[in-house]
This record gives C-alpha cells, structure tokens and sequence, in this order.
C-alpha cells in the first residue's frame, strides 16, 4: 500500500538490523494490520531522531572548508566521486549522515596533508570495494558501459550510410 | 524477414522498461561487506572510551589467541539487542574487545551499566577514523581477528542467537 506497510512485509533479516537501517529494524511483532498502519508510524515519528545519531559534534571537516582554495577543490572533486555507505545512492558530499561527514573529514584531512586525491580513492577501494566510487573502473563486467555505446554509434553511422547511399541512387 | 526486424527497437524498450520496473519495484538496499578480511588489521592506537577500561590498539591481537572485535556506539539502537548474546559469549571465555563510535564517556558508561560489558578493552573512535580503515560500514559489526593480527571475518548488524555458532566456528577456523 504504502513504503511503510511493503517493508513491514519483508522477513526482518540481519542487515536490516544494521544502525543505518535500523528503522527497519524497529518493526515489532504484528498487530491487527489496522491497528499498526495508524500506531507504528506515530511511534516511529516520535522515537526515530531521539536516538538514531551520534550526540558528538562533526568531525573537524566535515563541513568546513579547506583554507587552501586548490587543496578544498581537489577535496570537493573527491567528495562527489565518493559514495555515501549510509545514504547508498548519495555521495559523501551530499549526505548529512555522520559517516559521511566523518569520510569528509578524512577526505580534506588527507588532501591538506599532502595526499593525491587517486590514493585516497584507491585506500577506500581497498577498504569497500569498487563500490563506493563513482567512478567504476574497467573489468571484465563493466567493459560493456564503455564498449557498447561505441557500437551503438558505429551501428547508426553505418544505418545512416545506408540510407544516404540510397537518397544518392535515385 | 524485413517485418521482424522492425520489432526489434520495441523489443529493446520493452526489456529496457521490465529492467527499470523490476528495479523501481526492489529498491537494492545493499550490504557492503568489508573488502579486509584475510588482510591484516590496520594499525591504529585508541584512547579509553571511558575510564574504568584501557584503551584499544592494534596491538592487543598480536597475542596468538583469536578474538573479537565489536564495533558498537551508545547511541545504536540493534547493539542493545546484541548486548545479552555479547555477554553469553564473554562468559562463556570467548575475548571480545570493542571500539566505541563517536560516543562521549558518559554514554559508552551508562550504555555498559545498563546493558552490560563484556569487554576487555574498549577503544574510542570519535571522528570513526578506525572504523572506515577496517572497511566497516556501520554499527553494530563484529570481526574475528586471529592471533596474528588477521582479519579473518566479519558479522554485519547485530548478532542474534542464532548467529552465535557460526561465529563460533569462526573463531575455532581462527585458531
């Protein structure tokens, strides 16, 4: 019916327990189905934000800028090639969760250090895999995102070759 | 012949929008599992999260025997749930160290009193600076470390009952 009620079908499993999902993990044992479509939302709205973050401040960085302009661009560059692990789908520039402003802090922390930005993409590769760039490298599976538009192009030129050709003979 | 091939173009956006329904459908909500496990653990030194416990360094698992380590915070809500499977296994003689994320000590104490500790030694991370070079993405996660400083595992999310023997067995193929 709604997002509410299609989750609360799902069987509760272990990731969903997870403190970035942990709304999720909140559903209890079933009631009348009328019951929980008012109550569970209500008690949700009241008990989420008390205890879902962090009571520290933000991490040093997190949302300030860098004094150096170049080394802030080049962290800033970083950032929205870098994917949120809490807001999948965000990038850490993006997200307001704890995490990222945490990733953003090592981020500009590094750069003003003296880092290149590719090593520090290439230690969070390491640490989570390609999935938390945006900026997927070439393998074996993501070889088609490259390659096939390149076919696609040559399949209209030759298509449109045809058709001029055709134009030409009359 | 030349007819069927007319198809072909609706044949693609037909497969095309059955991809994107199925995806609109079932959102992914993808678990990202640490890409260090059977590498050895990141050298870090943490301060005490709170007084009463030492601190955690990378140190502690160098000592031949396999432990674990549980990343935990006060203020997460699953790690509550945890807590009494945690403290079965503490007594049961298995070593559990924790890092504590962005917890002040006043909450990592009155989360232990009210909750219990089975810690040995608790490490603050408040900026979660050893929790990204683990490759962890959230609280509460778990990971057996051999005796050599390996990691060799890794739980995401609480650990339930029926979680406890595979961890086990874990930690056994840790020995």
């Amino acid at each position: 019916m709604n997002d509410f009620q299609t989750r609360r079908a799902e069987p509760v499993e272990a990731p969903f327990s997870h403190s970035r999902m942990w709304v999720r993990a909140k559903n209890g044992p079933s009631t009348s189905s009328g019951l929980r479509r008012l109550i569970a939302p209500a008690l949700l709205l009241i008990a989420t934000p008390a205890l879902a973050d962090s009571l520290m401040p933000d991490a040093q960085w997190a949302n300030a800028q860098l004094p150096d302009a170049q080394q802030e661009h080049e962290a800033k560059a970083l950032m929205e090639k870098i994917r949120c692990l809490v807001c999948q789908g965000q990038s850490v520039a993006d997200s307001d969760s704890d995490l990222a402003g945490d990733m953003r802090s090592l981020i500009r922390t590094r750069i003003a250090a003296g880092e290149k930005p590719e090593a520090i993409r290439a230690w969070l590769i390491e640490r989570y895999g390609n999935w938390i760039s945006y900026e997927p490298p070439m393998t074996g599976i993501t070889a088609p995102l490259w390659i096939l538009p390149l076919l696609l192009l040559a399949l209209g030129v030759w298509l449109a070759r045809g058709r001029f050709r055709k134009r030409k003979a009359k | 012949m030349k007819r069927t091939w007319l198809w072909i173009p609706l044949a693609l956006f037909g497969l095309f929008f059955a991809v994107m329904a199925v995806g609109l459908s079932k959102p992914s909500s993808t678990t990202i599992t640490s890409k260090m496990i059977g590498k050895p653990l990141p050298k870090f030194s943490l301060p005490p999260a709170h007084a009463p416990q030492p601190g955690l360094g990378s140190a502690s698992f160098q000592q031949g025997q396999p432990r674990l380590l549980n990343i935990f915070a006060s203020w997460c809500i699953p790690c509550i749930a945890e807590a009494p499977v945690l403290s079965e296994m503490a007594r049961k003689g298995v070593p559990i160290d924790a890092i504590a994320i962005r917890d002040r000590p006043q909450d990592v104490d009155r989360f232990l009193k009210r909750n219990g500790n089975p810690y040995q030694r608790i490490g603050s991370d408040v900026n979660s600076a050893v929790q990204m070079a683990l490759g962890s993405s959230g609280v509460p996660e778990t990971f057996v470390v051999d005796g050599r400083g390996i990691i060799r595992y890794q739980h995401i999310g609480d650990i339930r009952p029926e979680d406890v023997p595979e961890i086990m067995a874990a930690l056994r193929a840790a020995q």
